[in-house]
């Protein structure tokens, strides 16, 4: 029997926080990669400052619905910690967690940030980043997503070079050293969560 | 043959224009928004098709609708609120019919992630006894498009699709098919296009007489799909659009499936619904929106001997999107094991930007408010709803696009003091200027405020009609007295000052309207970012 290449993710943050182009970067991976993707985003009002989150499903089989079941998610990749939390019902018992340490706090009920970190930490292999600092390494404090791609790229079933040229067609565009700074963004933070 | 990553809504767009579209109008609402984005972005050569926004669904329609008198072809998109306002000509297109093929694409948002209701436009299209294709998946979403120009040009009428925001906004790939060639013009005849009562009568019966054949043509289109299972006779699926997708995903893998029967075009395929009900006893009915096919199925009275369920029976839940955990119980499956979200977590609702003009426009009006115990503040759609939420609890309703001004009117009317519209520049372009006409000719006691930050901003800025000096140009055009029309500067630095123009417009006896000029801070920022002027 030919084994089954399949993964489905939550991607997480707030309105603005670049998980589009995470999702941009790994889809086009996969379809270079021969797999099948299908990837449900949230437009319109909550992109507006609001939690948005991304379904993305990568499958070398037939992907039907359009959103992860509640309970099938392999993995959680957020840029921010409390977002993280509030899909953890799509996890699967033995998904895990990749997120950024940051907290966006535009709300004035923000929760104790050591405890939402320390509730992130209660999922096994759980990997928590410091996103902003090696952004800001990196050469560009916008580059947190990417930091966090990097972080969660070698649980992903997708190779990191293929993501790798993705960050490039993605960035490309807006200039040599917006580029280099999402590549190192990517690197830095792959090494941070080894 | 080549294979894209699109969204739904990307997917539709481009199936037209390769169907050979002669023109698209439409006006920006979630989730429709991508379709004419799309188009606007592919249209590199200004030959190759005409795409617009339109100040408003209805002339979105009705340009769309020339477009077909002429014989080309037309596609409208909006979302499912937005066929509201296109509703008047919508009613009567069915009757004139399509020349060239004419395509409404309705984007309907169930769970109202971005709207005010969640409406299903399935019944739009029965209303109106036009065909309604309601794709599945991204392929479906592109080939169905290239289907309902033909069939459109075909039966002569307009055909629906139906989107929800779960197909608009999820990206697959697609795999496309050479674009072929616009149709030559070719207008429509007087009789068929004047819709005088004696003309109308006759065409009305030819919508009529048609139904058997869409009955038909569901009937035999590749897009429905019975699949018997002839071991068990107890259980049956009819599934929908979307949904088809989330009753598949609970069975991936499985040994055995029971029968199931995909409907994607409407009028209902009567003949494989009756096959269904023939092989089995009880029908589950899962479908996106209303449950339109479950009331049609069950009458007032049911089907003797058999059980429906579905939206209407409590099998699955009467209003909200489906999910493939919603409908998972309802085919007798037990959940996943899944992680507990252990205690509420705070919520994250949308908010106006930090900066935002509309903040410094809202606390100079609240504060020219202060003491004004029964003042009332009447908002519309847009950004600035959500002046709504704390810090700023500084708007009392939304209801539809342009309500502000009619209801601050009829409010005022009734001896609510003061009464306050909030608009913003492109939804006073939508539906505003007419209940201003209304409203300056009865000299109403009322303030309305038009918010031209110079963009569509919630929608992703695209093109206001209603702004800048045309604006200027129109509010004194509709009768507001020239000493009555206050434009401000909504910034923190001019705030006392704009308190007193509140301050003073409110104690004016009769119309007033403060404009409040400052672009969207997104916008300005996205155009510092392409390079453009600051």
């Amino acid at each position: 029997m030919n084994t089954i290449r399949r993964q489905d993710i939550i991607l997480a943050g707030v309105g603005g926080q670049g998980i589009l182009s995470i999702a941009f970067v790994i889809d086009n991976a996969a379809l270079k990669e021969g797999l099948n993707v299908k990837q449900a985003e949230v437009h319109g009002m909550a992109q507006r400052g609001g939690a948005v989150q991304s379904h993305l499903r990568l499958s070398s089989d037939r992907i039907w619905s359009d959103l992860i079941p509640k309970g099938g998610a392999d993995l959680i990749l957020s840029v921010e910690p409390l977002e993280a939390l509030r899909y953890l019902d799509f996890l699967k018992p033995q998904g895990r967690i990749v997120t950024s340490s940051n907290p966006f706090i535009n709300i004035t009920d923000y929760p104790d940030q050591e405890s939402v970190l320390a509730r992130i930490r209660e999922i096994p292999g759980s990997v928590v980043v410091d996103a902003e600092k090696l952004a800001k390494e990196a050469g560009s404090s916008r580059a947190q997503n990417t930091v966090m791609l990097g972080a969660a790229a070698r649980h992903l079933i997708v190779a990191e070079d293929s993501l790798k040229d993705y960050i490039r067609v993605l960035f490309e565009k807006r200039g040599e050293k917006i580029l280099l700074a999402n590549m190192k963004a990517f690197e830095l933070g792959g090494r941070a969560a080894e | 043959m080549s294979k894209e990553i699109l969204l739904g809504d990307e997917a539709v767009a481009l199936g037209a224009v390769q169907a050979g579209l002669t023109a698209a109008y439409s006006y920006p609402g979630t989730p429709a928004s991508e379709i004419m984005e799309y188009l606007l972005r592919i249209n590199g050569r200004p030959e190759a098709f005409i795409a617009s926004w339109s100040v408003n669904e209805k002339t979105a329609f009705e340009e769309a609708l020339g477009t077909s008198y002429a014989g080309g072809r037309a596609l409208t998109s909006m979302k499912h609120v937005g066929l509201n306002v296109a509703a008047d000509p919508f009613m009567s297109a069915a009757l004139t019919g399509a020349n060239g093929g004419f395509i409404v694409v309705a984007a309907d948002d169930p769970s109202m992630h971005s709207s005010q209701n969640e409406q299903d436009s399935r019944f739009y299209a029965q209303f109106a006894l036009i065909p309604c294709f309601e794709p599945a998946d991204h392929q479906e979403a592109y080939d169905m498009t290239r289907d309902a120009f033909d069939f459109s040009e075909k039966t002569g009428l307009p055909v629906m699709i139906r989107l929800t925001t779960r197909i608009s906004h999820s990206r697959a790939g697609v795999e496309t098919r050479p674009v072929r060639a616009k149709n030559p013009l070719k207008s429509g005849t007087r009789q068929g296009w004047t819709l005088l009562p004696h003309n109308a009568r006759v065409l009305y019966r030819r919508v009529l007489d048609l139904q058997p054949e869409l009955v038909r043509a569901s009937e035999e289109s590749p897009f429905n799909k019975l699949v018997l299972n002839p071991d068990d006779r107890s259980f049956g699926i009819i599934a929908s659009g979307i949904a088809y997708n989330y009753v598949m995903e609970n069975f991936q893998g499985a040994d055995k499936r029971p029968s199931i029967l995909k409907i994607s075009t409407y009028p209902l395929p009567e003949k494989l619904i009756r096959r269904l009900f023939d092989h089995v006893d009880a029908v589950l009915v899962a479908e996106e929106g209303a449950p339109l096919i479950e009331q049609a199925l069950k009458g007032m009275f049911g089907i003797s001997g058999k059980k429906v369920i579905g939206r209407l029976s409590g099998a699955l839940p009467r209003a909200g999107e489906l999910t493939p955990e919603i409908v998972r119980p309802a085919l007798g499956l037990s959940a996943l094991d899944r992680r507990d979200c252990g205690e509420k977590l705070a919520g994250r609702p949308p908010q106006l930007c930090v900066g935002c003009p509309h903040t410094d426009t809202f606390k100079a009006m609240k504060k020219a408010l202060e003491g004004h115990e029964g003042a009332a503040v009447f908002s519309d759609i847009g950004c600035y709803t959500l002046a709504y939420f704390p810090p700023h609890n500084a708007i009392d309703t939304c209801v539809c696009m342009g309500a502000s001004v009619g209801m601050a009117k009829g409010a005022g009317e009734a001896g609510l003091f003061p009464a306050m519209a909030v608009i913003g520049d492109s939804t006073f372009g939508h539906s505003g200027m007419t209940a201003l006409l209304s409203a300056a000719t009865a000299d109403a006691n009322m303030v309305l405020t038009i918010l031209d930050n110079c963009t569509v901003a919630m929608t992703g800025g695209q093109r206001s009609f209603a702004t800048g000096e045309r604006l200027l140009e129109i509010i004194p055009g509709l009768g507001v007295p020239k000493e009555h029309i206050r434009v401000i500067t909504p910034l923190p630095k001019f705030h006392e000052a704009n308190v007193r123009v509140y301050q003073e417009e409110i104690a004016h006896q009769g119309i007033s309207v403060v404009v409040a000029v400052r672009e969207c801070i997104e916008e300005a920022k996205r155009k510092n970012k392409a390079g453009g002027a600051p």
